[in-house]
């Protein structure tokens, strides 16, 4: 177990290593010369070289990098130019709500995805496979930026049940955080609901043809016994890690589903970051989800090692 | 295309393309995709309004006889912009997959042909790649580069690249021990003409169908980009710009968001119905 474990991270370092330097490089591709702006309109000589030096851009480019990895590694990723803030700081205010939005999404997704895809293996062929199979496509399909605002116009404007947009954190009022969150939850969850549908299927009719289900179905067993009990148990492991996979993807798929519904989260956060040319906490933010998407993968692959007896049994 | 079926047994090549046809859905995607493309081609042959002429008089009209789709914020016709918006989604989903493939290919082939140290470093790159979620990538590049139509699809079409170097790079290294790669080794051909002439042709398949998918996932991150307006600049139409001010009058002229979401919905579930029924027909385990 242990020598698994430390393996996947070994391999791991390498993968990490790559992103903080294409993050790093990131901000030297960018057009024209970052000391030039902090020195301002006078452009005053002795200014431009001091501020290189406290820059430390008269050294190398691999000395800059190694300063510049220091510095994140001591939880340092610079300064907002915006706001003045540390870039930790400001991911660390924005990171819960879109794990907030992210968690939500994960379960309707689940609720919709898991039991579409047991419904769609075991009536294959039927209407309710066709219908099954349409609406997870349509999830997948459907840009989600366009649903939120179809969601606003028909559930916020027409009826007024819920708030089109804002925000209110969980812990200050629990239903009004729930109000403000659902409908940006349910249009997060959509592609991840189509994809686990299809997934689930795919397992399903897997596990379906096994012999341990026909013998479970010869036995005399209720056929709810033999999905549920049997079948899906067995089906379930690749769904967990392929969740856990895809609740990295749902940090990015905030970006704009934030936007909508103008929810201050991460993806927000980095919208707003392009549009004012703070770089910083571009770097930041996509540095911190590669390695969050790098953490998540590498827990998937633990637990499903954990869940799996047979990957046990085969060390 | 052309290399794909000229590689594939005449049989197994009719059987494809008969599996195809029996696809009902596949064809629905294929014809929604097509009229799509066809709109596109001739919108500079249609009888259209201007899309970025400006009418004072008709902002935010509702469809009639003379609007189709009615007006926008700037009493644009929207019809005649939805034409021309296609014209933009369809280049930017298939110019950034050109660049995906063009770039991904090659890189994945060489890594799983070669093996080694090259497929070590390409290997880790494109994980590193992966690691960065498909859209923050996408609007971190297209920042970086700056915003415009073009430096959208390079973005996008380097964040699609990674799937395309791992599909690769899988795919050669379970053809490169066929006899028919061993046998021309044999004969002594050089990498390149083995890579080119043998090896590119028989995965060529998968990648049709990763670029078809991509395609779609392409138009998603091409309109999220102009919503964001990291993509097509004003005035000129886009889809995802189109929706973008449309969000700023859904209660004054909520017509003005339908359209351009209904129709990148329709062409991007084309694409993934023509994608699943491509894969369908080319899955060599089907097709006996």
């Amino acid at each position: 177990m242990m020598r698994y474990f430390v393996s996947r991270v070994l391999v791991a370092i390498p993968t990490l290593v790559l992103v903080s330097i294409f993050v790093f490089m990131l901000q030297k591709l960018l057009p024209g010369d970052p000391i030039l702006v902090m020195a301002g309109e006078s452009r005053d000589e002795a200014t431009i070289q001091m501020l290189r030096e406290r820059y430390r851009m008269n050294d190398p480019l691999f000395m800059q990098y190694l300063y510049w990895l220091g510095d994140v590694l001591r939880g340092d990723l610079g300064t907002s130019l915006r706001t003045g803030l540390p870039v930790t700081e400001l991911i660390a205010q924005k990171l819960p709500v879109t794990i907030q939005l992210a968690v939500m999404s994960m379960v309707f997704a689940m609720l919709i995805g898991i039991p579409a895809g047991i419904i769609s293996a075991v009536k294959k062929g039927t209407v309710w496979d066709y219908l099954a199979n349409f609406v997870a496509l349509s999830g997948l399909s459907v840009p989600n930026f366009w649903l939120g605002i179809m969601l606003i116009l028909l559930i916020s404007v027409n009826l007024g049940w819920l708030p089109a947009s804002g925000y209110e954190s969980l812990w200050n009022d629990p239903v009004r955080s729930l109000q403000t969150t659902i409908m940006p939850a349910l249009v997060l969850s959509t592609a991840i609901a189509g994809s686990l549908m299809r997934h689930t299927r795919s397992a399903m009719l897997g596990v379906l043809q096994q012999d341990y289900v026909r013998t479970a179905r010869a036995k005399g067993l209720r056929e709810k016994v033999v999905v549920l009990g049997h079948a899906f148990r067995n089906a379930l492991l690749p769904i967990i890690t392929l969740s856990a996979v895809m609740f990295g993807e749902l940090l990015a798929g905030a970006v704009l589903t934030e936007q909508i519904f103008t929810i201050p989260g991460f993806g927000k956060m980095i919208v707003e970051a392009v549009f004012n040319r703070d770089y910083a906490v571009v770097q930041g933010v996509v540095l911190v989800t590669a390695t969050a998407f790098i953490t998540i993968n590498l827990l998937a692959d633990l637990l499903y090692f954990v869940l799996n007896p047979r990957m046990r049994a085969s060390l | 295309m052309s290399d794909m079926t000229a590689t594939l047994p005449p049989r197994r090549r009719n059987r494809s393309w008969a599996k195809f046809k029996r696809n009902r859905s596949a064809l629905v995607g294929g014809v929604a995709v097509l009229i799509f493309v066809l709109i596109a081609l001739l919108a500079p042959l249609l009888p259209l309004a201007d899309p970025i002429k400006t009418d004072w008089l008709m902002l935010r009209k509702p469809p009639s006889d003379l609007h189709w789709m009615g007006t926008d914020s700037l009493g644009r016709d929207i019809f005649s912009r939805m034409v021309w918006g296609a014209q933009a989604s369809l280049q930017a989903g298939v110019i950034s997959v050109c660049i995906a493939v063009a770039l991904g290919l090659p890189l994945g082939m060489a890594a799983g042909y070669f093996g080694g140290w090259t497929d070590q470093i390409i290997a880790r790159v494109t994980d590193a790649m992966l690691a960065m979620p498909f859209l923050i990538l996408a609007i971190a590049l297209a920042a970086f580069l700056g915003p415009s139509l073009t430096n959208a699809m390079i973005a996008i079409g380097l964040s699609a690249m990674p799937v395309f170097i791992r599909l690769a790079r899988g795919q050669v290294m379970s053809v490169k021990t066929e006899d028919y790669v061993e046998a021309a080794r044999a004969l002594g051909l050089g990498h390149i003409r083995i890579l080119w002439r043998y090896i590119l042709p028989n995965i060529f398949p998968p990648i049709l169908v990763q670029a078809t998918l991509t395609i779609a996932t392409a138009i998603i991150a091409e309109a999220s980009l102009s919503f964001l307006g990291l993509g097509q600049q004003a005035p000129a139409p886009s889809w995802g710009s189109m929706l973008a001010t449309a969000k700023d009058f859904l209660t004054q002229a909520p017509h003005m968001a339908v359209w351009p979401g209904l129709a990148i919905f329709i062409v991007v579930m084309g694409f993934n119905l023509l994608g699943d029924g491509l894969r369908d027909a080319l899955d060599p385990r089907d097709n006996g």
